[in-house]
């Protein structure tokens, strides 16, 4: 490599990305000081530390944007897209990598043209369909959305992996008398943990995060995701800055807290599934 | 090995290897069945519908007429639209050159044997985890116009008081600090690819050269760049179809304002439809935005690919 040693470059160079970071970090800085002061502390001194912190602007946050019900609904449209999408995406990849026909090779193309469609062109349309099957303001209307919506990514994600997979697991099971199905799922699937590992990662943060659609499907109702959730709620307190920018500690926390946990296979997850 | 051959029922027993028929190792078309079934439904035929709608004056009650390309001239005519349109064109320029040229920086930063390297990769990758409706919601109070409060107030504190801005209430600035946002949240995403591609870059190719007498900058011109070029094709794919679409940042923080100072396709086709109830016209706002990125992608893809080389 080129410095194998800390000399005064790499030195200069910790100085310089520290700088950096502490930089970056500013609004956090901003957003965790104001969290914990009260209006009059804000007031005065906005960007000072918190002298005396308080802790009273979070629990009001939490009742005051409904986080509990909001991280309830994130989480079970979350888990149930993920299955849907891990189930339906591996059994059609393996398909598609597997079938040598020119009828297999359309459907992959068919599903990658997908990835570079934007969903705001079926936007209306779907929307009318999903309000004439009563699916608005529900889990289901969202998990049928997402897997729908994310399959293109998934199947490609796995098709590529799969095809880079020798055939003579599979192929041994079958000729030892499993059929297709148990071949697949005892003997084929085990082998596509890492890729199911970022096809989790990529989703869970796509899905987690995601906000046209909820705002659009779930807004108003009982099943608001968290962004939905705090943008209604930021717009109702918009002027009260400690009691918002607790709601949003409260409401990043937890997918902050997965992230740092999973930091590495996170970042991993990113890096790699993303190599076209 | 398998041929074309039409896959048979999933109840057929594996019958006994003969010859060389391997045709029952392909597995039944059901496996692509349900997930093929939920595309069509989600976006298929969503999609196409979209597409007829564009030519239509569907207002979303009764009926539709078809009206040729009225609303795509209507588009052209409309100062809005117009506005959206070049603004998502900047918007997604200045994130592209922006967010990678910062990306590559950091990679390159964090890439050396540093003794932060790992708490800094966290720190910049940390924001794209976080929902871009509550950073757009964050950097609202680091815009406030308050001079002792956000922005700001750190420049006053550093001496740069005269910086202070409007920053999302002055129009001609508006575009300008959404792409901020956007590049703060996800400079960390493209510095993680290009970090990938700087660690497939094989050492030795580095001592040979630096053997061969190349500095620093050379070893990186005639090296390590070269080899970026896979990373810097997904990045830039990346970052010009999340600028192309971006929506979550404007309608959180600007709303599109102020005027229509910030609008971009995705806010101004949200509105035309749910805001003032003009389906045809909002679909044919968002087809343009789907040929956009059609073709931005396509020509990307031609040329980034093309300078892609082994290691």
């Amino acid at each position: 490599m080129t410095h194998l040693r800390y000399g005064v470059r790499t030195f200069l160079l910790e100085l310089v990305m520290v700088a950096a970071g502490i930089a970056f970090l500013f609004p956090v800085y901003a957003l965790i000081t104001l969290s914990l002061k009260s209006g009059r502390q804000i007031a005065s001194a906005p960007l000072s530390p918190p002298t005396s912190p308080t802790m009273a602007n979070f629990s009001r946050a939490w009742s005051a944007a409904g986080l509990g019900s909001a991280l309830l609904n994130s989480t079970m449209i979350t888990v149930a897209s993920l299955v849907c999408l891990i189930a339906l995406g591996a059994f059609a990849a393996y398909f598609l990598a597997r079938c040598a026909s020119r009828l297999g090779f359309g459907l992959y193309v068919l599903f990658l043209l997908g990835i570079v469609l934007p969903f705001q062109l079926g936007m209306i349309p779907l929307f009318k369909l999903v309000d004439q099957l009563g699916l608005l303001g529900t889990y289901q209307g969202m998990i049928v959305f997402y897997t729908g919506i994310q399959l293109p990514f998934t199947i490609f994600l796995y098709t590529g992996f799969i095809r880079a997979l020798p055939r003579d697991y599979a192929n041994a099971a079958l000729i030892d008398g499993a059929t297709h199905l148990q071949a697949f799922t005892r003997v084929v699937f085990p082998l596509l943990r890492p890729i199911t590992g970022t096809v989790l990662i990529l989703n869970a943060v796509f899905i987690w995060n995601d906000f046209f659609t909820p705002l659009l499907y779930l807004g108003g109702s009982a099943r608001e995701t968290v962004p939905v959730r705090v943008f209604s709620f930021v717009g109702q307190y918009v002027s009260d800055y400690g009691l918002v920018f607790a709601g949003l500690v409260l409401a990043a926390l937890p997918i902050l807290v997965v992230f740092l946990l999973l930091q590495r296979y996170v970042i991993r997850g990113f890096a790699s599934g993303l190599k076209g | 090995m398998t041929t074309r051959r039409t896959a048979r029922p999933a109840t057929t027993p594996s019958p006994p290897v003969k010859g060389r028929r391997t045709g029952f190792l392909t597995p039944p078309w059901w496996f692509v069945a349900p997930a093929l079934l939920v595309y069509a439904a989600v976006v298929l035929y969503p999609s196409l519908s979209g597409v007829m709608y564009a030519f239509t004056d569907w207002s979303g009650i009764g009926g539709k007429s078809f009206n040729g390309l009225a609303n795509f001239r209507a588009l052209f005519h409309d100062e809005r639209a117009v506005g959206a349109l070049k603004n998502t064109l900047l918007l997604t320029v200045a994130i592209v050159v922006v967010q990678n040229g910062i990306g590559l920086l950091l990679a390159l930063g964090v890439h050396a044997r540093i003794r932060s390297r790992t708490v800094l990769r966290v720190i910049f990758f940390a924001p794209a985890v976080v929902s871009p409706v509550m950073v757009a919601f964050l950097w609202k109070y680091v815009y406030n116009p308050d001079p002792h409060a956000g922005l700001n107030g750190l420049l006053g504190a550093i001496g740069l008081g005269g910086l202070r801005q409007d920053w999302l209430g002055d129009p001609s600035l508006a575009v300008w600090s959404v792409a901020g946002m956007v590049v703060w949240q996800y400079a960390g995403y493209s510095m993680v690819i290009f970090l990938a591609g700087l660690e497939g870059v094989p050492a030795d190719l580095h001592e040979a050269a630096m053997i061969d007498g190349a500095g620093r900058f050379q070893r990186f011109r005639y090296i390590t760049w070269p080899l970026l070029a896979p990373a810097l094709t997904i990045n830039v794919m990346l970052s010009t179809i999340g600028g192309l679409k971006l929506f979550d940042q404007v309608y959180a923080a600007t709303g599109g304002g102020p005027g229509y100072a910030s609008e971009t396709l995705s806010t101004v086709l949200y509105k035309q439809a749910f805001v003032y109830g003009k389906f045809g016209y909002s679909t044919a706002i968002a087809l343009v935005l789907a040929l956009f990125v059609a073709a931005v992608s396509l020509l990307q893809i031609a040329y980034l690919r093309g300078r892609e080389v082994q290691a």
